[in-house]
């Protein structure tokens, strides 16, 4: 009744029947393996045994989604390659969410479901590279089955929208054979995936899986979840990083109507950032969300600075600019080929620039919260949106000291990740909350942690501050022959057990572009120290330095006056491959010019010289992908009107073009947003911003009515989608608004300075 | 709830069989209907509505976003019109009424014009915004038959994911539905 087909030396497809007539299909280790699957658990709990897919005797096909959606597309995607691969009827597809696969293992627990991290791209390789073989398995398995229903070869049998067809046109549903699919004895080897021209769903545009349950309301997030009757807490927080408690009201706040107990949480000592509660706080618990937060108005709680005092974003780049000039500073020096400061001596004409961007935030639309079930004797419950689910098991498990077997963690989909949700911060605040000691008869009710909007702003993970140096060198052909980038920001690495010489990996790419079409050319880093919380946002390895990078070959265009399409094209130079030292490489110049001629032909680039709007061009290279933005900015009386922006990207096949579609529009707009308005600054030791009034995010204005977006067209395997869009549409922005205004923008937020500027 | 608190929705099931005195039947309270059905709310009046929809009667379709009424995530109908529930406070609902997202299917789950365009242009991200999104969009459809693009861009509901191109889309292709529907 069940069978397993070897993958790899530690990886096999697993099959089983499940209850009610439904085959099981997974993927696992070889370690997991040892620990035999009760049947019995294969029906209704199927989602805690680790099968991706179930075919149900009804027909339905329910397919496990192990990677956490957050607003990427991914549930959508994954469902739909393994549908695809067997052949199933999409519209009687049902996407589960899997929360953490976890088993004992020997010592160490075993992931079942591997990394389940989003966040950087990979859930769509990852799922091309083993999902497809689970699909195949499913169809090959059917088929079988078929074939003897029908005592016709497999071979002349094929699926087909979640039928088993023959040469003579008999058919029969998926549903009638998963039983005894499920007793077929497996093949010697894993069955081929499909050749693409068969793909019926791959490629072809889907809107999200979820779409019904979120128009009527019926989905549920995780702030939306319930168990049982769950108590609601809402907590005060010390806004000095590094700062402590000066005075509170909790009698005041125990009195108010409704509330049940008043905790102090406090961080635990000598965690990484992400790992433990942000800030000392005072958890007011209570019957709902409104006397929570009745409560923590009436504690009336005074905070005060510690020791050392958060630096302002002017005081960070006084010292970032003193680094730069101070020749015994000891940066890591990242790449460095050739010798700039040879080429430098030799050269025609040197330029130099200074670029720099403000902290951001990431502003999810659904703010960080947690539900949490404890039974301090047996077992734990999280309910959280996290893009790290196995992260906030390590937090989980340190602090409850439960095993693999106690712990359990379910993700729903989440209202925006943008990398807030790699940091597990809510989750320890929650836990400790379950753990504190309250009144007896709600010690161990369920208690859902929620974060207002105020507590999302002033306790981020932020995207670090930064200051660029660029600097090159032009020979007498006006071609770059040095290149000299120097960057310092806080690290987000720092106090994450990362070596001090390795702090540059949060920050840069060593090999970004234009790094290997210069011959001299070197990469400086310089941490800066700061007690503000920091993060990744949005691949902003890739983001943050673009902006600098891009927007100088632009000034160097400008300044030797050529047109800088022409000038990014002469960079790239003749169709080759350059080394990639990432996920994705080598990059294939060639590529990379495509979308950088497509993006300009969309825009009618042949104006750029002669138009009054300015049109402004950069690209870049992300996790694999080739994207580029070319947009047309419009002078107005007091600042600039975005009149089109076009966004090209080359990521291979498109899983699903219409998701990609969004992902690339809703990136461009974010990036577009956060460079025009968007800063999170610091005065007293502490962030300024509350609220959306102090943080406007996804403006409409200047805005343009919509993104252009152009898919090229790739039988290469598939990148991720998800952040794709961001690192190009900013310094595409800013060349822009110096062909429409001739000022250059090199400091963030623009429509800021380039008011200061005019 | 399991306390028996102040903010119980009404009517309260009479206690049958008890030997001690019922408790005396509470009369004093905010009536309002939501979604067609009736119910009494008998605790602090300052309560925003969105905290009496979500913890209360736990209909969690409006979203809690900022609780300055600028995002949108929470927006219902109250009487016809638009509302930041995270704005409204209790004490200014008597005799009002209320729809949700979930209020706004048909009993049989045909769906809203709003609610099949917003599938129909695939206007959905992470989502989190769209049960107030749809609900601005009706309104705005109540109001103005055939809404222009500054028209639409007024409702200023917030996404954080960015599908503004996307929402424009769905809201024109629903005032068509809704037009046709009326001839």
């Amino acid at each position: 009744m069940s069978g397993e087909v070897k993958l790899s030396r530690r990886r096999f497809l697993k099959y089983a029947a499940g209850t009610a007539g439904a085959l099981v299909i997974g993927i696992g280790t070889v370690e997991a393996a040892e620990r035999p699957v009760p049947l019995a658990l294969l029906g209704d709990a199927w989602a805690q045994v680790g099968p991706y897919i179930r075919v149900a005797a009804d027909g339905r096909t329910f397919i496990g989604v192990r990677d956490p959606d957050n607003g990427e597309g991914t549930a959508t995607s994954l469902a739909r390659i393994i549908a695809d691969e067997m052949d199933a009827d999409w519209n009687r597809v049902v996407v589960e969410y899997l929360g953490l696969g976890i088993e004992k293992g020997n010592g160490e627990p075993k992931f079942t479901y591997g990394r389940q991290r989003s966040g950087d791209a990979t859930s769509i390789p990852a799922a091309w590279a083993d999902l497809r073989q689970a699909g195949a398995l499913a169809r090959w398995l059917l088929l079988q089955a078929a074939a003897r229903r029908l005592g016709v070869p497999a071979e002349q049998l094929r699926g087909e929208g979640g039928m088993a067809v023959a040469a003579d046109g008999r058919r029969i549903s998926y549903g009638d054979l998963a039983s005894a699919a499920a007793g077929i004895d497996a093949p010697a080897t894993p069955p081929p995936v499909k050749a693409a021209e068969r793909y019926t769903l791959i490629g072809q545009p889907a809107g999200d899986i979820d779409a019904r349950a979120v128009v009527t309301g019926a989905l549920r997030y995780a702030a939306d979840e319930s168990i049982g009757e769950p108590l609601i807490a809402v907590l005060a927080r010390c806004p000095y990083p590094g700062g402590s408690l000066d005075g509170a009201d909790r009698d005041a706040a125990g009195k108010v109507e409704g509330v049940f107990a008043v905790v102090d949480v406090t961080p635990e000592q000598g965690q990484a950032p992400g790992m433990a509660a942000q800030a000392p706080a005072i958890a007011v618990i209570a019957r709902d969300t409104w006397a929570a937060l009745k409560g923590r108005e009436a504690l009336k709680a005074t905070w005060k600075p510690g020791q050392a005092t958060e630096p302002s974003a002017g005081d960070l780049e006084k010292k970032a600019l003193a680094l730069f000039d101070d020749d015994t500073a000891t940066p890591s020096t990242v790449r460095n080929d050739g010798d700039v400061a040879t080429a430098r001596k030799k050269a025609a004409r040197a330029l130099e620039s200074t670029y720099v961007q403000p902290w951001v935030a990431h502003a999810t639309a659904e703010t960080p919260n947690c539900l949490v079930r404890l039974d301090p004797d047996t077992s734990i419950t999280i309910v959280a949106a996290t893009q790290s689910p196995r992260q906030v098991y390590a937090v989980v498990q340190r602090m409850t000291g439960f095993g693999p077997d106690q712990v359990y963690i379910r993700v729903p989909r989440g209202g925006g990740g943008f990398g807030r949700r790699l940091e597990s911060d809510y989750i320890a605040e929650a836990v400790a909350i379950a753990q504190a000691k309250k009144p007896q008869e709600i010690q161990n009710r369920p208690v859902r942690v929620l974060w207002t909007r105020d507590d999302d702003l002033a306790h981020d993970y932020y995207r670090p501050f930064a200051v660029h140096r660029l600097n090159a060198s032009l020979d007498k052909k006006k071609a770059i022959v040095g290149w000299h980038q120097r960057m310092a920001s806080p690290s987000v690495l720092a106090g994450r057990a990362t070596p001090p010489d390795r702090l540059w990996q949060s920050e840069l790419v060593p090999d970004a572009l234009p790094a290997g079409l210069v011959p001299n050319y070197r990469s400086d880093y310089y941490p800066l120290d700061s007690l503000l919380a920091r993060g990744e946002w949005r691949g902003s390895p890739h983001v943050t330095p673009t902006f600098a990078s891009e927007s100088f070959i632009d000034e160097l265009a400008h300044a030797v006056g050529a047109n800088p399409l022409d000038y990014r094209l002469q960079m790239l130079g003749d169709a080759r491959q350059l080394p990639y030292n990432g996920r994705g490489g080598p990059i294939d110049t060639a590529r990379m010019a495509n979308v950088l001629k497509l993006a300009a032909d969309k825009l009618d680039w042949s104006r750029w010289l002669r138009s009054e709007n300015g049109l402004g061009i950069a690209c870049a290279y992300v996790f694999g992908t080739y994207v580029a933005h070319a947009i047309e900015v419009a002078p107005t009386q007091d600042g600039i009107d975005i009149h089109r922006v076009v966004c090209v990207a080359d990521v291979g096949r498109a899983v699903n073009p219409l998701g990609l579609a969004a992902q690339l529009e809703g990136a461009t707009l974010d990036a577009l947003s956060t460079a025009l308005n968007l800063a999170i600054t610091v005065k007293d030791g502490k962030v300024q911003q509350a609220g959306f009034k102090d943080y406007p995010v996804s403006a409409t204005q200047p805005m343009p009515y919509e993104v252009e977006t152009v898919i090229v067209p790739s039988t290469a395997d598939p990148a991720g989608a998800s952040v794709i869009g961001m690192p190009s549409a900013a310094p595409a922005l800013a060349n822009a608004v110096f062909r429409a205004t001739a000022v250059r923008v090199r400091r963030l937020p623009l429509l800021r300075e380039l008011a200061r500027l005019r | 709830m399991a306390q028996q608190g102040p903010t119980s929705p009404v009517p309260v099931p009479p206690t049958q069989g008890a030997t001690e005195v019922p408790p005396k039947p509470v009369r004093e309270g905010i009536d309002l209907i939501v979604n067609d059905e009736r119910y009494r709310h008998t605790g602090d009046k300052a309560m925003p509505l969105l905290w009496y929809l979500r913890d209360v009667l736990r209909l969690t379709g409006a979203k809690y976003g900022c609780d300055q009424g600028n995002c949108g995530f929470c927006t219902v109908i109250v009487d016809g019109k638009a509302v930041a529930s995270c704005q409204a406070k209790m004490e200014t609902m008597a005799g009002k009424r209320v729809t949700t997202v979930e209020g706004l299917a048909g009993k049989d789950g045909t769906l809203h014009p709003v609610q099949q365009a917003w599938i129909d242009e695939d206007a959905i991200m992470c989502g989190f915004c769209q049960p107030g999104q749809v609900m601005a969009a009706v309104d705005l459809l109540n109001r103005q038959k055939n809404p222009s693009d500054a028209d639409i861009d007024k409702i200023g509901n917030l996404c954080r994911c960015g599908s503004y191109g996307r929402i424009r889309k769905a809201i024109k292709r629903a005032a068509g539905t809704m037009k046709e529907k009326k001839a």
